[in-house]
């Protein structure tokens, strides 16, 4: 009879988590670190950087961002993309906006307006993509279209104004002495990573990305994941677009444009493979922290804003290109 | 055997990062041979082809081509010197015709202008010669696997190649294609071609191939010629001991009936399958390709809609609609295509291993990581699987190793009912007979098999009772004891 060793092999110790989030995302750490401490010490922003003031101000612009690339790096782990974030971002918008400004409706219910607004092109991108085969990225490049023409619709082109305190809370308000903007954006975050790491739909998120046919063998419900992700796109996207008409005392028609790219950006820098099936939210969190650094800076040193866009397209190149390097090397 | 040496391959040695991939290998390849190259996952078969393809350069050692030493540094040389590499996924254009694709880089016509009627003739031409019954002006994505293969010989041949190395050619190909392939491959030899065959089939070698090297842990083990040699003392070569009971199988009286389907069709493939399966049984289904024993597994596993027939587990009649709810009801079926339907190629083999029992350690928002992890070791020593740690990526393993934990992703089920469609296909010998060890030891438990497989030795050794299946139907019933490959193959052909 053919032997069979069963070795009783050791256990190995429960996985170092912080060493692990380290090594994974050394190259972009170490580039936001770079990038943190050259700017600490630049003569022309060495005075402002480090200021709370400043710190926040980062935080604050980058909140969006972070909202629409958690759900992102959900969308691109499935396998899939979601193009209209940024004009789910100008609808949400000026519905609240709308609501407050035309119907005279409370803010509070406004606002939930304007989030429901964005869930729902969510429902739709989900309920089409999850029982179709039409490819997301055409699906979401039809409701990109369809949302920014419904936000121009109803707005005829031009912001809808809302003057007052309250109104102005959820973007620019602060709770002591942190901006409202960066406590909503630690809860998105919080609640993502959960989501991604601590639960049946983040692992069953991981296994339709990598493989979805053998999804289906292994009885989990794709369909389901699919549209759960999507709507969940929408939902971030629809609080990033009540956050900006907030802070902007408006809803515009033309906000969010091109913000999906942005998201997309910061997962790419992030390590998030566009094939899907692995990818992290920490590495997206230092994705758009860069991004955001980056801008900062640029505008701290007074950079013309069209050599800004130069800048991050090459950061952006060169920050996927250390990744192909290290995993050549690996 | 005293004809022309074509190709000699002395004393090679190639090293990678630590590993000695290849140390101290020689081959030696005749005009109108067909030699074959037989080791296990890892013995250094690929190495040393993509040594003379040109792919990778020998650290040590010599090439001589015709008697005359060259150096291939690249695939260029390799070209220029004869050699042609098929390899195992194939490299043609499929939205381009056959005739472009043998052309392909070397186009007929002046200029930018692409003469196509003549280059269809020159391509139909070359097909006819070597008895190839495909038309030139079709898509090769039209074809079947084994067409396109032909296409690559032919494309091969057309460039003057001498030497011709085919990676495991009829690994994703069905028997009647086979044929065909070693025709064309019959015909290439009486051409004076020498063609280097690398195979896990034992039993093409005696079919197709004259001569056959072993490799071991990228050691030359030894050459023998096909006619003189026998099947075990191949298989000692290989694993480096003598497998005594390659198959292990103790037979026992089976318990209660545990699984019976009544006239399953699906509409499609499965027409009328009826079948029960006992306690403590495996049962396996033979039948050619397309014959519906996978779809049939599928059927029952809740994969394919609109099945008609009864289903009944311990007695008891069950509707199956998914594959939530046949797991339900302790079914589990490790499926035919590792690659298309079980792996999750870019995660760990910890989240592969427990990907189908998330609800033993998840509640809610909190993972039990310890949990986790002394599961998936649970089933890694059980499978007894080679991985440096949980964590390695499943694609950096080997395929037995991958089929070791999609098979413990199903048994954390805790399966009555075990499915396993062609578990040993891309397996290299030791894994497989570990399998068919551990398959025993199941049944002893108590599990019940069913096993899909397309070779027959692991159909006739393993099983309690063979069902024979031919185009959708139940063809016949054979026990343990009646069970010969004639039998079957006399059901199959039905």
């Amino acid at each position: 009879m053919a032997q069979i060793k069963k070795k009783k092999s050791e256990l190995p110790v429960s996985d170092n988590k912080g060493l692990m989030f380290l090594r994974e995302n050394l190259g972009i750490l170490i580039a936001l670190a770079i990038l943190c401490v050259l700017l600490s010490f630049l003569p022309a922003t060495s005075s402002s950087f480090l200021s709370s003031q400043n710190i926040f101000n980062v935080l604050r612009q980058i909140s969006t961002n972070m909202l629409i690339a958690c759900a992102m790096t959900m969308v691109i782990i499935l396998g899939g993309i979601d193009l209209s974030v940024g004009s789910i971002i100008a609808l949400s918008g000026v519905i609240a906006a709308g609501c407050v400004a035309r119907y005279n409706l409370p803010i509070a219910a406004a606002l939930l307006a304007g989030v429901l607004v964005g869930t729902a092109i969510g429902v739709f991108n989900g309920f089409v993509i999850s029982t179709t085969t039409i490819p997301p990225f055409i699906v979401t490049l039809a409701t990109m279209n369809i949302a920014r023409g419904l936000a121009k619709v109803y707005t005829g082109g031009s912001p809808v104004r809302v003057m007052s305190k309250q109104w102005q809370f959820i973007g620019g308000g602060y709770v002591g002495f942190i901006p409202v903007p960066v406590i909503i954006m630690v809860i998105a975050v919080v609640a993502t990573a959960l989501l991604m790491n601590k639960t049946k739909m983040g692992r069953h998120i991981y296994a339709v990305g990598g493989n979805a046919q053998a999804a289906v063998f292994s009885g989990i419900r794709v369909s389901t994941v699919k549209f759960t992700v999507h709507v969940y796109a929408g939902l971030m996207a629809g609080i990033a677009g009540i956050i900006l008409a907030s802070r902007m005392y408006s809803g515009q028609p033309t906000a969010g444009e091109g913000a999906e790219m942005d998201a997309i950006a910061a997962v790419v820098v992030g390590g998030t493979s566009m094939a899907g099936g692995a990818g992290k939210i920490g590495g997206t969190i230092i994705g758009a922290l860069i991004i955001g650094v980056l801008n900062n800076g640029l505008n701290l040193m007074n950079v013309n804003s069209f050599w800004q866009d130069v800048v991050k397209g090459a950061v952006i190149l060169l920050a996927v290109f250390i990744d192909y390097i290290r995993n050549k090397n690996a | 055997m005293s004809k022309k040496i074509l190709l000699e391959m002395h004393h090679v040695h190639k090293r990678f990062a630590g590993v000695h991939a290849l140390n101290d290998v020689s081959f030696e390849l005749r005009e109108g041979e067909v030699h074959a190259l037989l080791g296990e996952n890892g013995a250094g078969k690929s190495t040393l082809i993509k040594v003379l393809g040109g792919i990778y350069q020998a650290d040590e050692g010599e090439i001589h081509i015709d008697g005359n030493k060259v150096e291939i540094k690249g695939v260029e040389d390799a070209k220029k010197n004869g050699v042609a590499i098929i390899h195992q996924e194939l490299v043609l254009v499929s939205h381009m015709t056959v005739a472009e694709n043998i052309f392909l880089g070397r186009e007929f016509g002046k200029g930018v202008l692409v003469n196509r009627r003549k280059m269809n003739e020159e391509a139909q031409k070359l097909l006819d010669e070597h008895q190839v019954h495909i038309r030139a002006d079709v898509l090769v994505g039209k074809l079947t696997i084994a067409q396109q293969q032909m296409v690559e010989i032919v494309k091969a041949i057309s460039q003057n190649s001498k030497i011709l190395v085919m990676d495991e050619p009829t690994s994703s190909i069905a028997d009647k294609e086979v044929e065909f392939l070693f025709e064309t491959m019959r015909e290439l030899t009486k051409r004076g071609v020498g063609i280097i065959y690398i195979s896990h089939k034992m039993s093409e070698l005696e079919q197709i191939c004259d001569r056959v090297t072993v490799m071991r842990d990228g050691m030359y083990v030894g050459t023998e010629v096909v006619k003189n040699t026998t099947k075990d003392k191949l298989i000692a070569m290989m694993v480096g001991r003598a497998l005594e009971n390659y198959y292990t199988r103790d037979y026992h009286e089976p318990g209660e009936e545990v699984l019976r389907c009544e006239h399953i069709s699906d509409g499609n493939m499965v027409k009328d399958v009826s079948f029960h399966l006992k306690k403590g049984e495996i049962i396996g289904f033979a039948g050619l390709v397309g014959a519906g024993r996978s779809e049939t597994m599928k059927a029952i596993f809740g994969l394919t809609k609109d099945v008609s027939g009864e289903i009944m587990i311990n007695g008891g009649k069950v509707k199956v609609t998914s594959p939530v709810e046949a797991m339900k009801h302790g079914l589990a079926l490790v499926p035919e295509d590792r690659k298309q339907e079980g792996l999750y190629k870019v995660q760990s083999v910890r989240f592969n291993m427990t990907i189908e029992v998330l609800e033993q350690f998840i509640k809610g928002i909190s993972v039990d990581d310890k949990k986790e992890i002394e599961l998936t070791q649970k089933y890694i020593d059980m499978m007894s699987t080679k991985t440096p740690t949980q964590m390695q990526k499943i694609g950096n393993l080997s395929g037995g190793n991958q089929q070791k934990v999609i098979i413990g992703r199903w048994l954390a089920t805790n399966p009555n009912v075990l499915i396993l469609d062609e578990p040993t296909r891309g397996v290299d010998i030791g894994a497989k007979s570990e399998i068919y060890v551990i398959m025993n030891e199941l049944v002893k438990k108590g599990v019940s098999i069913i096993m899909v497989s397309s070779e027959l030795p692991e159909i006739i050794n393993m099983s309690d009772r063979v069902y024979v299946m031919a185009e959708g139907r139940v063809t016949g019933c054979l026990n343990h004891d009646e069970v010969t490959q004639e039998a079957v193959m006399l059901l199959a052909a039905h």
